[in-house]
């Protein structure tokens, strides 16, 4: 039966998958098993999304029926789900910057991928960057934005993690609507994605390869 | 005998209000006054290189050096975006400025600000603006959400004129919270149902609603004298004003300010023949929309900001069943009124030019910002006008060098044999002085067709 959740999950049957995943449930099923389907699942979709099968809507509909069978197995999980993760990133929209889409589907997308994210949200302070960096000793982050004026906001966080002495221990990548190489250059960041697979690739390469 | 409007064909409207561009009017109905003989021969000699290069029968003189900046002006003028949206005098400077400064073929008003103190009156939620949730030198950001719920499609599909006053305005609008207080206007029938009908009229929250109605109301006509000065003003000095109004494709009428972007994807998946059905409904209203603007204001140019029909926004097959059947519709019920539809493709639309290619000839312009120019030139450009491809991180980041080896490549490629008008691709806040003069006068220069 958890054939037909994966199967389900991958191709956008969000009705089916909701009561398939009751139904396992119901039949006794080890939750964390659920879990793991769900997470061949997701493998699928970014795969899909990966070769341009698969587009924005489908990562919508994946990641709200992952948050609804979240919801109804996270009751019966007993704390043992702790899953190992490739490593730490951090994610957030730049200062000024209140746009979240292209964010949210790069956490999406790292999180199927196994990264942990530390997702910052919006309109993140310099100083928040900086602090989460030394909190929680992530060697990678990730900085989104869609305004022009994203590029000095992104060219300030860089700035501002050099001076805190935190640069050398972390990879920074760049991403959103208008980004590209000259503005990986101008902002001080190692690297720059176009969609939320190479956000993946790039994470990938640097902790999680 | 003159043929009226209604006899008119296609065609016919098209030149129409190309003319009608071509002798612009003051807001009494008389023909503006041009300050020289030089200005007056500039108006005319730019609205025909437009007009040349977007119908495609003729070659024009050169290809048309276009801006199409989002806040620049202010910026360039010194301005915040708070100043502009509460100054209107100096708003109206620091555009003028602009527009003398970069001496382009025609320029977009000076209305990107908007008046601040309307929003405040009417208390405005869909947007952040300057001191209201964003920085005074930054500018104003829509706040996505869900303003319209997945129960309220038959709602919507229904009566949109009662969604939207009963419904929608109320959520985006603080001090419209008492509209569902009113009745639905078409209950006024006979002379029973008159005294009834307006009692709502006399209650304490409706009344405060109308009082903040009549204090924006007062505001924006402030606002919109200053602006409408300035569009005459330019016109006298030899710059015509592009853009007629603006209207929407359906699918972003309803996935930006309605369903928002989460809310519109998954009822792709969840309810995919309301959401035609609504999209159905909301087409003839983007037709008016943009027929009325261009009719009021006597030019031929409709702006249409496409978002959610960007490449790898949706599948080519989703963009093929939800996106573009209402978008053409609403282009060729445009275009059957001789308005040309300015569709600016934000973003990628590599994979979706085989799709839109096929458009009656010489009746569209397509701004284009992250795409393959010429494969667009053969394919979308075989039919339409397109308009720009000068990217922002060039503008921001690159030297004038660069650009005008792009803007060299794009006038020898896209420019040959006329269909094109040099231009950004993208609304800019931010870019270099020097960038921005360099694509203008460079075209001016080398785009001269011999």
């Amino acid at each position: 039966m958890s054939e037909k959740l994966v199967n389900a999950l991958v191709n956008m049957k969000e009705a089916e998958a909701v009561q398939l995943t009751k139904d396992l449930l119901e039949s006794g099923e080890d939750p964390l098993k659920i879990l793991g389907a769900c997470q061949e699942a997701m493998d699928t979709v970014g795969k899909r999304f990966e070769k341009g099968e698969y587009f924005l809507p489908e990562l919508i509909m994946a990641g709200e029926m992952l948050n609804q069978i979240s919801d109804i197995i996270k009751p019966k999980l007993k704390g043992e789900a702790a899953a190992k993760t490739l490593g730490k990133v951090i994610i957030g929209t730049v200062k000024g910057d209140i746009h979240d889409i292209g964010k949210d589907i790069v956490v999406f997308m790292l999180d199927v991928n196994g990264f942990e994210v530390v997702d910052l949200g919006i309109d993140v302070p310099v100083q928040k960057f900086v602090d989460t960096i030394k909190e929680t000793g992530s060697k990678v982050l990730g900085l989104s934005g869609f305004l022009t004026l994203a590029y000095d906001s992104m060219k300030e966080t860089v700035d501002a993690i050099k001076e805190a002495g935190l640069r050398d221990g972390i990879k920074i990548m760049i991403g959103g609507g208008q980004i590209d190489e000259k503005v990986k250059d101008f902002s001080g960041a190692d690297a720059f994605g176009k969609d939320a697979m190479d956000a993946v690739k790039l994470a990938k390469g640097w902790i999680g390869g | 005998m003159e043929k009226t409007w209604e006899e008119m064909s296609a065609e016919e409207k098209q030149e129409d209000l190309f003319q009608r561009w071509l002798s612009p009017k003051d807001h009494d109905g008389n023909d503006i006054q041009f300050k020289s003989p030089e200005a007056e021969k500039s108006y005319k000699e730019r609205v025909t290189r437009i007009k040349d290069a977007i119908q495609m029968k003729k070659l024009p003189d050169r290809v048309p050096a276009c801006i199409f900046p989002g806040h620049y002006p202010i910026y360039y003028g010194g301005l915040t975006p708070h100043e502009a949206m509460y100054d209107y005098d100096k708003c109206y400077e620091a555009h003028k400025k602009f527009v003398l400064d970069f001496d382009p073929d025609m320029h977009t008003g000076s209305i990107v600000a908007g008046p601040g103190k309307v929003y405040e009156i009417l208390d405005y939620k869909l947007y952040s603006w300057p001191g209201h949730g964003v920085a005074p030198e930054q500018t104003y950001q829509a706040v996505e959400g869900e303003y319209m719920t997945a129960d309220e499609y038959d709602d919507l599909i229904d009566d949109p004129s009662h969604f939207f006053s009963h419904k929608y305005l109320p959520r985006v609008f603080g001090k419209l919270d008492s509209f569902p207080m009113l009745p639905n206007l078409t209950g006024i029938l006979e002379i029973y149902g008159v005294a009834f009908n307006f009692i709502p009229y006399a209650l304490p929250p409706v009344q405060e609603m109308l009082k903040a109605l009549m204090e924006a109301g007062a505001e924006a006509l402030k606002w919109a004298q200053v602006m409408g000065g300035f569009d005459e003003e330019m016109a006298s000095l030899g710059y015509p004003s592009f853009l007629a109004g603006f209207t929407k494709a359906p699918f972003d009428t309803l996935g930006d300010t309605l369903r928002g972007t989460r809310g519109i994807m998954m009822d792709m998946f969840r309810r995919p023949d309301k959401l035609l059905d609504a999209l159905d409904a909301i087409t003839p209203i983007m037709i008016k929309m943009g027929v009325n603007g261009a009719k009021m204001f006597g030019r031929p140019l409709i702006f249409m900001p496409l978002h959610k029909g960007a490449d790898g926004f949706m599948s080519d097959e989703q963009f093929k069943t939800f996106y573009w059947p209402s978008l053409k519709k609403v282009m060729l019920g445009l275009i059957d009124e001789g308005v040309v539809p300015l569709p600016a493709a934000e973003g990628g639309y590599n994979s979706r030019l085989d799709i839109v290619k096929d458009l009656p000839k010489g009746k569209t312009l397509w701004m284009m910002d992250q795409i393959d120019m010429f494969r667009a030139k053969e394919t979308l450009g075989k039919n339409a006008c397109l308009f720009g491809n000068i990217d922002l991180p060039m503008l921001s980041l690159g030297t004038p060098e660069e650009i005008k080896d792009y803007a060299k490549e794009l006038i020898d490629k896209v420019g040959k044999g006329g269909g094109y008008i040099m231009a950004n691709g993208a609304f800019f806040d931010q870019a270099k002085t020097e960038n921005v003069k360099a694509f203008v006068d460079f075209s001016k220069e080398y785009g001269v067709y011999k």
